[in-house]
């Protein structure tokens, strides 16, 4: 039997109030971790679980907690990064719309460990009915005492806000979601200083995903020693993964870590399948934004091992023939399915999405977009498969946020495994049917 | 603190970025900035056509930092080691920043007022492609006038935000700022809002593009045909530090003066080489010995 930590009473009935919550062994860690132990002890266990952030780059968390200027007399914030905006990735809204006691639980330890007196959920915009779901369990929080003054008679008093964004991706930056928590335009910052020096309004501030903060509950309830015991290597407990694409049974899993990639598309505990009797062509195993693999190099790593659902597998063989696990958006594709077309709904998505502010961004996404669109029109020629990889290697990596990274990879990977799928519609001047899109053509 | 560029060394002071070290060594291992603007804070970091590769972050971690870093905004650590001319790859990835400049950029400069001053001209001479590998409609944008003296044309802007900055930090207030997102950006002024302060004037000389021009200079002359003159004009809200610019005998333009070396009055500092409206429009058409004026130069050569 697999385990299960976050999503281990899903199926209770109404484990959404604070009651059956609570009955479920809810809030434990915040009694444990007020009761017995120091801030430094709680940041201590989870430096010790080895748990790794849950948004997709995978930075161990202790450390990242460790990091926390702590100045005298300067307030010190934790936000959580609500903001799910990644294409194929859904888990935290699940999370959050079934469990929201999960989230303000690991708030108020996490705030505890941090020794933040305020924290705020900044949530996406098209979350919003997310968020009163969060900020009734807020409100019953308070009610019952685990929020606000004096909590459990321990002397450690927290305020937790719900802040709606406006429905940006790049508000998922840790440091655009700090401008637009504080109101402004939601551009990311230039870094340093990092947020961990100064973060929001200027102050120390921990930017933390809603699965992370939600997973320190179990591990100062179990303790770190044994959370670390879960997964495989570094990649220690459990991740949700949200299943979309052609599977049978689509949506959000739990998962250990080491999980084999191919048990989890093909058992009927998880994926079930490609569905309709199909055959595999593709994952994208983590978000839109990582790179997509075909079949053979997501089942089996180039030196023929099986591939585990884990932050080392995944990435085995660099970008050449590995990906990455990022943010659990896992993209099945079937046989039947255009790389290219499949492309061109990521391309338009980061050119939509681009913030505007530095320059390869803002112009490489669009005109990344409008070549690829170029293949479907049957208006391509075979050097445009070279252009498109030109103009993807400037982007990379000379960007202020990674939006760059994530819009470029996809593109790269494409092309990388799948080239022969551009020459195709080069040569053949196909046309591609493509729905609701405008059709950009060039000018002659 | 000890840098060391394109293998030049030299010691700056704590809180040197790696562009303004550049910058003392000399021209020719200073990279090309578009968008960096010395009097501001908080000004760079978003054109990237100063972006170098830093092939030893310091004395104490001597890793290499593993994506090129933009030298405007990145301080100069003890013992880092750059490179900037010297890396093929900096110099591609700057070919690459100068190519997306210009995907969308009208290349309208035969009848651009900005032409011949043109930071972007420039930069297209010394680090661009001799042709456009972009074969789709480029943005177009309607010109609007977002003052009384300030054309927007916007076709031109590569979003650089200096004069969002300068309207920021330095005039009392900011009424216009950039809407939108991606390459739908634009600058505008908040609705129904003009830039009519007294500052605002300055932001056309901020401009490192022909987006924001003087409309009392707009087609007027093209600037090589004109000749600078700096002088100086009492005045008790700015520097009165003005160039003149003079069609034989007749003042056609009045910037602000940008003259190295002159020591500002305290009072000042802050708006160091900003001149306020009234002499922009105020110095056109008036002959050369009017009072007020006092000159400095009676010539610059070059621009």
């Amino acid at each position: 039997m697999a385990t299960t930590l976050l999503l281990k009473h899903i199926a209770v009935p109404g484990i959404k109030s604070l009651d059956v919550y609570r009955n479920m062994g809810g809030y434990a860690s915040v009694e444990k971790a007020l009761r017995t132990l120091t801030p430094n002890q709680v940041t201590e266990e989870v430096k010790k679980s080895g748990l790794r952030g849950r948004g997709g780059a995978g930075f161990p968390t202790g450390m990242k907690w460790g990091f926390l200027a702590k100045p005298e007399g300067v307030p010190r914030y934790l936000v959580c990064n609500a903001d799910e905006s990644e294409p194929g990735t859904f888990k935290d809204r699940y999370l959050m719309e079934h469990i929201p006691h999960a989230l303000i639980e690991g708030m108020i330890t996490s705030s505890y460990a941090l020794g933040a007196r305020k924290s705020y959920i900044y949530i996406r915009g098209e979350y919003f009915y997310v968020s009163r779901i969060l900020q009734h369990a807020i409100d019953e929080a308070y009610a019952a005492g685990w929020l606000g003054e004096n909590i459990l008679g321990s002397g450690f008093s927290h305020d937790c806000y719900v802040q709606v964004g406006a429905g940006a991706y790049i508000c998922g930056e840790e440091t655009a979601l700090l401008e637009s928590l504080e109101g402004k335009r939601g551009n990311p910052r230039i870094k340093p200083p990092f947020p961990a020096v100064a973060g929001l309004w200027g102050c120390p501030t921990v930017v933390n995903n809603v699965e992370t903060i939600a997973a320190v509950c179990p591990i100062i309830t179990m303790g770190g020693e044994a959370y670390s015991k879960i997964g495989i290597g570094k990649s220690t407990g459990t991740k949700l993964i949200s299943a979309s694409g052609h599977i049978n049974k689509p949506g959000v899993y739990e998962i250990e870590l080491g999980l084999p990639v191919e048990e989890f598309i093909f058992s009927d505990a998880y994926c079930g399948g490609i569905r309709n009797g199909r055959k595999l062509k593709a994952v994208v195993a983590g978000g839109s934004s990582v790179p997509i693999l075909p079949a053979e190099l997501i089942l089996k790593t180039a030196q023929g091992e099986p591939r585990l659902m884990s932050y080392e597998s995944l990435a085995e063989g660099g970008f050449q023939t590995g990906t990455m696990l990022g943010s659990g958006g896992f993209i099945v594709m079937d046989d039947q399915t255009s790389i290219v077309k499949n492309l061109l709904t990521f391309a338009r998505f980061y050119h939509h999405e681009s913030c505007g502010q530095c320059s390869p961004c803002r112009e490489g996404t669009g005109w990344m977009e409008k070549l690829i669109s170029k293949f479907l029109s049957g208006t391509a020629h075979e050097s445009d498969v070279d252009l498109l990889w030109d103009i993807q290697s400037k982007i990379e990596g000379k960007t202020i946020c990674p939006l760059g990274e994530a819009a470029a990879w996809p593109v790269a990977a494409a092309i990388r495994h799948f080239k022969s799928e551009f020459l195709e519609l080069a040569r053949n001047k196909s046309y591609v049917e493509i729905n609701h899109y405008k059709r950009l053509q060039p000018v002659s | 603190m000890k840098v060391t560029i394109d293998g030049i060394s030299l010691d700056v002071p704590q809180g040197t970025t790696i562009l303004q070290a550049a910058r003392m060594i000399g021209p020719e291992v200073a990279p090309p900035t578009m968008c960096y603007y010395s009097k501001l804070k908080t000004s760079g970091g978003y054109c990237r056509t100063c972006i170098v590769k830093v092939t030893k972050g310091s004395n104490q971690n001597p890793n290499p930092i593993p994506k090129p870093v933009a030298s405007c905004r990145t301080e100069v650590l003890d013992g880092m080691e750059v490179q900037n001319v010297t890396s093929s790859e900096v110099l591609e990835a700057r070919k690459g920043v100068v190519e997306f400049l210009l995907i969308n950029h009208p290349l309208d400069c035969p009848v651009c007022d900005q032409a011949g001053e043109c930071h972007l001209q420039d930069l297209g001479y010394g680090h661009g492609a001799a042709s456009s590998r972009y074969e789709f409609k480029r943005r177009e944008y309607e010109m609007i006038d977002i003052g009384p003296h300030i054309k927007l044309h916007m076709n031109r802007c590569i979003l650089c935000y200096r004069c969002v900055k300068t309207a920021e930090q330095i005039t009392n207030g900011r009424v216009h700022g950039v809407m939108h997102r991606g390459d739908a950006a634009e600058i505008s002024t908040y609705i129904e809002q003009a830039l009519e302060n007294d500052f605002s004037g300055n932001v056309i000389d901020v401009c490192p593009v022909g987006a924001l021009t003087d409309k009392t200079y707009r087609f007027k002359q093209r600037v090589w045909f004109t000749k600078p003159m700096d002088a100086h004009r009492n005045c008790k809200t700015c520097s009165g530090q003005v160039r003149l610019w003079l069609k034989g005998e007749q003042v056609v333009r009045v910037t602000r003066a940008k003259m190295p070396g002159m020591k500002w009055s305290p009072l000042f500092a802050i708006h160091a080489d900003l001149i306020i409206k009234k002499h922009r429009i105020g110095l056109l058409k008036v002959p050369l010995k009017f009072n007020g004026i006092r000159l400095y130069h009676k010539t610059i050569t070059s621009t």
